[in-house]
């Protein structure tokens, strides 16, 4: 039942421009093919308030180690991913100290050395003095840091809009400001039949040879997709504070300081446009404003790791949906049919990436291209969107 | 095991004597897998942080695991917001019942005694069935009971701290007095502290923060399974009195007199 009116086809379409899907349409284009990204309103979701650390090793959680080895991979592809796109990726080496409030909050820290030591990671304690003699601004009464070289950052609303410049720029590239309504399949009846196209919100639809799902926590929604991409994504609100730091001030901070407050997270990380980015909380309270709370919170933490947070200009705070999965883990890759005897033609599943999004980009980017390039890396195959949802008998 | 041995609560029978709470979990398979681990037949759920409206959320896994849902009124420090709260809840998941939490400041997180005395006769005058979180006060417990709770949660410690149960005595003193359970609520670290709430002669236990953050909560959820077995069944085995001086345990009599 496909609707007539067809726009030009290309060789991929990709559905959604957060971080993650800018980067594979990026990464798609450069492999030589034509690029149609499809969002009405690019990088605004969830990369629209991301700080951009690019942490795997602070990011490290206990029985998470799966998801290290693509967040390490992802890191280490950054700086390639970030030269390729210039010097307006916004992409910075700066380190990471992680810093403990009381002293529960240094052991957990300690505890979880131990850890990230197993896996080879660094991550080195200092004194506080020495944490301090780094960093002037970060409070006395802390009880203890530990210095992580490895964790880096980028601001995602900068590589977003170099992203998006490269793509306005190619002639093979296009960037259809319109909802995606679903998937079009070669056989209208058969959701496992191989997919030709995108159905746009108005009702037109786009032929391509290849379609990527990247639109974040709305994938879930798409008609048309394969029996077994069922994509259990579940919003999780952030909130998160940018402000200025006032000259006097400047710098606040050189490094991305992190920590514990009584057993919350908090981070600061510095811009170099003067700015300093505070998140972020997790809720799943439903609310997609930003929350009174939330702010207190971040506030109050951050001001115990950095006293100085308390002079600085409050410029904005932003509240934005993660697309969370049941395990933390993203849904990336092809969608088996429903008895498992093969993958999905034409459809490539990329989100769910929940915490992890800036940081997975170029490995998403890369993993979606060796999809395409009929490379399969079985690295990732633990990532596949279709493992919540089991195979079942083929019907007779 | 105590196979015939029911934790009845408002009418309502369980099989296990462990309460869980939800909050710090680091991923909701995690904690899926810590629940089923913990054996776990009541879950309480923060209304202030989790909304029943979100799809593929905490709720749908608690459905899904047949798990009853507690409500509580987590992050409410006075007895207006604990009862708004608690009729959202009513609301959103059709139960009467509530774990009344109301606490009086951020840094201790120690119940408002006053203000939870006034949120317990709202509530039980609008039909609730209370489960009052408390402080380890006789007195006040006493006074929760009457006033219409059909549970008294008292703290073993601060919210989070596990530093485990800091005045066994008062505890003790609750139990002796009550008529309705007794769960002890908020401050387990181990799974010792779980058994010790049980050999008082708690009813129930009632942690959350001593498995979802601890390194392996699954492997945490299943000690606290068998502490809290372990436990009930030692405060109904009778056990022996403390002694000064050792008692062999083979009796002298019979040996050879050389």
């Amino acid at each position: 039942m496909a609707p007539q009116t067809d726009a030009a086809a290309c060789d991929v379409a990709v559905i959604g421009g957060g971080i993650v899907g800018l980067g594979i349409a990026w990464e798609l284009l450069r492999s030589g093919r034509s690029v149609t990204l499809i969002d009405p309103a690019p990088a605004e979701g969830a990369t629209f308030a991301a700080a951009g650390m690019l942490a795997p090793v602070s990011e490290l959680h206990y029985q998470e180690e799966d998801l290290l080895e693509l967040t390490l991979e992802s890191a280490g592809l950054w700086p390639g991913f970030a030269a390729a796109l210039g010097p307006d990726a916004g992409y910075l080496p700066t380190p990471t100290l992680a810093l403990g409030a009381d002293a529960a909050d240094r052991r957990a820290l300690a505890d979880l050395r131990e850890v990230q030591l197993a896996h080879g990671l660094g991550v080195e304690p200092l004194t506080v003095r020495e944490a301090r003699a780094q960093e002037p601004l970060v409070g006395p009464g802390i009880s203890g840091a530990f210095a992580i070289a490895e964790d880096h950052q980028v601001d995602p609303r900068r590589a977003a809009r170099a992203i998006l410049a490269v793509l306005g720029a190619s002639d093979e590239a296009s960037v259809v400001r319109r909802s995606a309504a679903g998937l079009v399949h070669s056989d209208a009846g058969d959701l496992d039949s191989a997919v030709t196209g995108v159905l746009l919100d108005d009702g037109t639809v786009l032929a391509a040879g290849e379609v990527v799902v990247a639109n974040g926590l709305a994938a879930a929604a798409l008609e048309g997709l394969p029996s077994r991409a069922r994509l259990p994504l579940r919003p999780v609100y952030g909130d998160i504070l940018r402000l200025r730091v006032p000259a006097h001030l400047d710098p606040l901070l050189t490094a991305t300081v992190r920590g514990l407050v009584r057993g919350l997270p908090v981070y600061l990380v510095p811009r170099a446009d003067g700015t300093v980015v505070i998140g972020a909380t997790q809720r799943e309270d439903g609310s997609s404003a930003v929350s009174a709370g939330g702010v207190y919170q971040l506030l109050r933490d951050a001001q115990v790791l950095v006293p100085a947070v308390a002079e600085l200009e409050l410029l904005e705070c932003t509240a934005r949906a993660r697309p969370g999965t049941p395990d933390n883990a993203p849904l990336l890759g092809r969608v088996a049919t429903a008895g498992g005897e093969a993958d999905v033609p034409g459809v490539v599943i990329a989100t769910g990436f929940f915490r992890h999004g800036v940081l997975l980009t170029p490995a998403a980017a890369l993993i979606c291209r060796q999809l395409i390039d009929g490379i399969a890396d079985t690295r990732w195959t633990r990532f596949r969107p279709d493992r919540f949802s089991p195979a079942t008998a083929k019907e007779a | 095991m105590a196979g015939n041995d029911p934790f009845v609560i408002d009418g309502v029978a369980l099989e296990s004597r462990l309460i869980m709470g939800t909050g710090g979990a680091p991923s909701l398979d995690g904690l899926g897998a810590a629940l089923l681990a913990s054996g776990t037949e009541l879950t309480t759920v923060a209304m202030r942080r989790y909304s029943p409206e979100v799809g593929g959320s905490l709720f749908q896994l608690l459905l899904d695991s047949g798990i009853r849902v507690l409500p509580n009124t987590a992050g409410c420090f006075t007895a207006r917001e604990a009862v708004m709260t608690a009729e959202l809840a009513r609301e959103a998941l059709e139960t009467d019942w509530v774990k009344l939490e109301v606490i009086a400041d951020e840094h201790t997180l120690l119940p408002d005694a006053v203000e939870l005395v006034d949120a317990t006769e709202r509530l039980v005058n609008k039909g609730f069935k209370v489960f009052a979180y408390t402080n380890d006060d006789p007195v006040l417990a006493r006074r929760l009971e009457q006033l219409g709770a059909v549970a008294v949660m008292p703290l073993g410690a601060p919210i989070g701290t596990g530093l485990g149960i800091l005045n066994p005595h008062n505890i003790e003193l609750i139990v002796s007095r009550a008529e309705v359970p007794v769960v002890l609520d908020a401050g387990i670290g181990t799974a010792s502290d779980a058994a010790l709430a049980m050999e008082l002669g708690c009813d129930a236990v009632l942690l959350a923060t001593a498995v979802t953050r601890a390194q392996d909560p699954v492997m945490m959820a299943e000690a606290f399974k068998h502490a809290v077995a372990a436990g009930r069944l030692a405060s109904k085995a009778g056990r022996i009195p403390r002694r000064e001086h050792a008692l062999a345990s083979s009796s002298m009599e019979g040996r050879p007199d050389l």
